[in-house]
């Protein structure tokens, strides 16, 4: 695991600094992806979330952590606008993608999720074969021959690395795979969409360790092509897989830093105390 | 209206996007279609209202009826005689005969057989007696007339000489084994609704089966079987072809579930059957009839509402 | 131990008496609903086997019972159910798309919704011989205000076209199957909402956070997880359809019809009116005929609820 040596400042001691973020360092430099202003979050009377200011660089992953309940779900349902199914959500403050605003009115919430990927906790491949699950994205979208479509669906697969287990079986039933074949294929249904960035929902907790593995190898290598956020629960997976760490308590993003950081030396006491388990 | 423009998505996806526009365009249409689907239903509910009220009107406007007779007479007479007569209640209580008859029948029986489902039969037997029950709930209605005209009648006829060629009783107890089904199968829906943990909690401090199926389980799904009885109650009011079959064409104000009775269902058919160019005052009786038994089953269904939206508060 | 183990025994044995004699209770019950249910399929074939065979299927009906058949009532049936199947289906699937996938979020929308489910539970609820009167002012007499069923203000063709329209539509097969239409439509609705509400929601939002529209998510997702349901839910209602004599008679009235109709706009007869025809006459040996005709009625719908079983099976994994 190579972290790079960009410093991401911490919104939590420092406020948000937008301009330090990239021409700091002299490594290579993370450009922001999402960027966070003032953010609040309800459903119905339920303060979600408070005031929350951070910044997510493009093509790093970014792990949220917390103990349950804290609101890292509720924050990444808000960067795909998941959160408008559930009828009581609301938002306040800031939140942009590419500089634009995903809050607004206008924005094209179909267009914004073909833009922002998003794996959910339970591998939920749609019941039809494995390569209509990931032709679906594509045909919603794009117009195409046959013969580009099946390269989509090939690198797709490829890129979730699964493509050497079906490709023989492309037309079996998704749900004749196992529980982290099924999530790897969601990973590719998203994958094949084209997104820039892509969220996933504690997408190992439904997982056995050696699916786990493989998801977080695969993880590793989209890593150059991709914005990942990831919420889980698993201290070690974070500490593992992720380049920046988030930790939210209680609807409030404690700290944010480099996982190596906020893993060895957490500026935060609460930090420190849910990362060596005292809590949580 | 916001794009969104990536950075640099990965070079995955080729071929042309499709036009925004078009899926736009196609959205509406379909969504205009849905909520048209949604205005129908509404639409047929209004337009039931109107009729029935339009052309009860128009028969209370005639001279030789009024609406005070109409709902407090206890005579209707308006095929034969010379005089008229249009006072409901002798319909509204072959109605409530029929109706009294098939559920006292029908709710102990249909309730004891859901109790027994739910709570005593082998998962085997239920798996077998649920879908011929189903079965059951689609028999035509003119078959249960048919049985009620064919069997019950001389039956009762048998056991006891002043039963009527046409009685009530008859008509009652076909109308009571079309409820049983649908009376044995919501119930036993709302019983199995009822959690385990409940049950368990009753066996728990001793109960025996008995116990726990009639002081636990029972009351808490008491809501769900209260909307299952006012389920079949509003079918019972509303079934017609038993009735017409059945129950006879002379309507009397009786509770003598022997005698002959014309509930209201009865007797719309009974004008509808009859020459219908004829637009006399009994042929716009019939909406009035109508009326009145339109507003008997909405406040059934209304009652129902109430007591499965407290149901659902309840469990939620 | 001791103390727990001793139980007063009357109180004891009086208990389980008690659940004892339930259990005796309940078998009574469900013993004589199966009697009663017995007797009535016993008495009906014993009755209907006299008439069963093929000059029922073939004959039209006659002044003599030996002779009498239900071939034109069957074909009505058909040609009603048809109309019936082909208006209702969209129309119920729809609304119960429009209710289950498309919740609004406004509030003032929010409840409008709420008002369309409760009409629905309504319309379930009303009589079916209520929905025959409104077929016959709406359909049969368009409220009266466009002429009238024998002198129609709008035609396509003569009554010798098969493809015969007029406005009003009079007392034919398209009337009587936009009557089913409406008594069936709330049963549709109703059951294919069940099908979506069991569709899991993980698919829906595994849909939508591929940048599917809300109808790409129904039509490429929801509905095809659905449609077993919906299908068994359709079929038990046109059973229903095929069974229902309510408003068929109240649009059709029992007339003496011995030919099949050739067009929509054609008299006709359906197969529970005929029966009710038959069971009204005095005569015994109509009755039996009668029999005959539910025996006949009875196994199509049984094919139907078994068709319906069949799908239930087939996709219930």
């Amino acid at each position: 695991m190579n972290i790079p040596a960009t410093t991401l400042p911490s919104p939590a001691e420092q406020g948000l600094n937008l301009q330090g973020i990239g021409s700091s360092g002299e490594h290579v430099a993370a450009q922001p992806a999402i960027e966070v202003e003032g953010f609040n979050a309800w459903y119905g009377d339920y303060h979600a979330l408070t005031n929350m200011n951070i910044v997510i660089p493009e093509k790093r992953i970014t792990a949220f952590i917390g103990p349950s309940g804290c609101g890292k779900s509720t924050f990444l349902r808000w960067i795909n606008r998941m959160n408008d199914l559930v009828p009581s959500a609301r938002a306040t403050g800031t939140l942009k993608l590419h500089g634009q605003d995903l809050l607004d009115k206008a924005t094209d919430v179909v267009e914004l999720r073909r833009h922002v990927g998003m794996v959910f906790q339970k591998p939920n491949p749609f019941p039809k074969s494995i390569y209509d699950n990931v032709a679906f994205g594509p045909r919603l979208h794009l117009r195409m021959s046959r013969g580009e479509l099946n390269q989509i669906v090939e690198q797709s697969l490829r890129r979730a690395a699964l493509w050497e287990e079906v490709k023989d079986r492309l037309k079996s039933p998704a749900l004749s795979l196992s529980g982290g074949q099924q999530q790897r294929l969601c990973i590719a249904r998203a994958i094949a969409v084209g997104p820039s960035v892509l969220l996933m929902d504690e997408p190992c907790s439904a997982l056995d360790p050696r699916s786990t593995a493989a998801i977080e190898d695969l993880m590793a290598q989209l890593r150059n092509d991709y914005t990942i956020a990831i919420v889980t629960h698993n201290m070690q997976q974070a500490s593992r897989a992720s380049d920046y760490s988030a930790f939210m308590y209680q609807g409030e993003l404690i700290e944010f830093g480099q996982t190596e950081q906020v893993f060895t030396m957490p500026k935060s006491e609460q930090t420190q105390n849910y990362i060596t388990g005292r809590f949580g | 209206m916001t794009t969104i423009t990536a950075q640099s998505p990965p070079a995955l996806p080729q071929g042309k996007p499709k036009s925004k526009a078009l899926r736009r365009v196609r959205e509406s249409c379909i969504m205009a279609g849905l909520i048209g689907c949604g205005v129908f239903s509404i639409a047929t509910t209004a337009t039931i209202i109107v009729i029935l009220a339009v052309e009860a009107f128009r028969f209370f406007r005639l001279d030789e009826v009024s609406f005070w007779e109409f709902i407090s007479g206890t005579k209707w007479s308006p095929l034969l005689g010379a005089e008229k007569h249009f006072g409901i209640w002798p319909l509204i209580s072959g109605t409530l005969l029929v109706t009294l008859v098939a559920m006292s029948v029908a709710l102990p029986l249909g309730l004891i057989t859901a109790i027994w489902l739910s709570e005593y039969a082998k998962p085997k037997v239920r798996a077998v007696i649920k879908p011929v029950l189903e079965v059951l709930a689609g028999i035509p209605t003119v078959v249960f007339g048919f049985f009620a005209l064919t069997v019950i009648t001389p039956g009762l006829r048998w056991i006891h000489e002043g039963f009527g060629v046409y009685n009530a009783a008859s008509a009652g107890l076909a109308v009571a084994v079309m409820c049983l089904p649908i009376v044995t199968s919501l119930s036993e829906d709302a019983l199995r609704a009822v959690p385990r943990s409940l049950r368990e909690g009753a066996f728990g401090l001793g109960a025996t089966r008995f116990e726990v199926a009639v002081r636990v389980v029972t009351p808490a799904a008491l809501s769900g079987i209260v909307a299952a009885f006012l389920l079949a109650i509003a079918r019972a009011v509303g079934e017609t072809m038993i009735v017409a079959l059945a129950a006879g064409a002379s309507p009397s104000l009786t509770m003598d579930p022997r005698s002959e009775v014309q509930p209201m269902t009865g007797y719309m058919v009974q004008i509808f059957l009859g020459d219908a160019s004829n637009f006399g005052p009994e042929y716009y009786s019939s909406y009035a009839v109508a009326a009145t038994l339109f507003l008997m089953t909405l406040l059934l269904t209304l009652i129902g509402h109430r007591v499965r939206v407290r149901y659902r508060q309840v469990y939620e | 131990m001791n103390a727990l183990m001793k139980n007063t025994p009357n109180a004891r044995s009086g208990r389980f008496f008690k659940d004892h004699l339930f259990v005796i209770v309940c078998l009574l019950a469900a013993g004589v609903c199966i009697a009663v249910l017995g007797v009535m399929l016993a008495s009906i074939i014993v009755q209907g086997m006299e008439h069963l065979d093929t000059q029922l299927l073939q004959n039209p009906p006659s002044r003599k019972p030996e002779k009498a058949g239900i071939y034109p009532a069957m074909i009505g049936t058909v040609y009603i159910c048809l109309v019936c199947a082909v208006t209702a289906i969209p129309l119920g699937v729809g609304t119960a798309i429009l209710l289950e996938e498309f919740k609004p979020r406004q509030r003032t929308l929010a409840r409008l919704h709420g008002v369309v489910q409760l009409n629905i539970t309504n319309l379930a609820g009303v009589p079916s011989v209520v929905y025959g009167i409104l077929g016959m002012t709406a359909f049969v007499e368009l409220f009266q205000v466009l002429g009238s069923p024998s002198d129609p203000i709008w035609t396509i063709g003569t009554t010798d076209n098969w493809y015969y329209i007029q406005l009003p539509f009079g007392r034919g097969v398209l009337a009587g199957g936009l009557t089913l239409m409406l008594v069936v439509l709330p049963i549709i609705i109703i059951s294919s909402q069940e099908a979506l509400r069991a569709v899991p929601n993980s698919l829906r939002q595994g849909a939508l956070a591929l940048g599917s529209t809300r109808w790409q998510m129904v039509w490429g997702t929801t509905l095809p997880a659905a449609i077993p349901g919906i299908m068994t839910g359709t079929i038990l209602a046109m059973s229903r359809a095929i069974g229902e004599a309510a408003p068929i008679l109240i649009i059709a009235g029992v007339v003496y019809i011995t030919f099949t109709p050739e067009h929509l706009m054609d008299d006709f007869t359906a197969m529970p009116l005929q029966i009710y025809d038959w069971a009204s006459r005095p005569q015994e040996s109509f009755h039996h005929v009668a029999a005959s005709g539910i025996l006949v009625l009875m196994a199509i719908l049984l094919t139907f609820n078994a068709v319906a079983v069949i799908i239930r099976q087939k996709f219930q994994r």
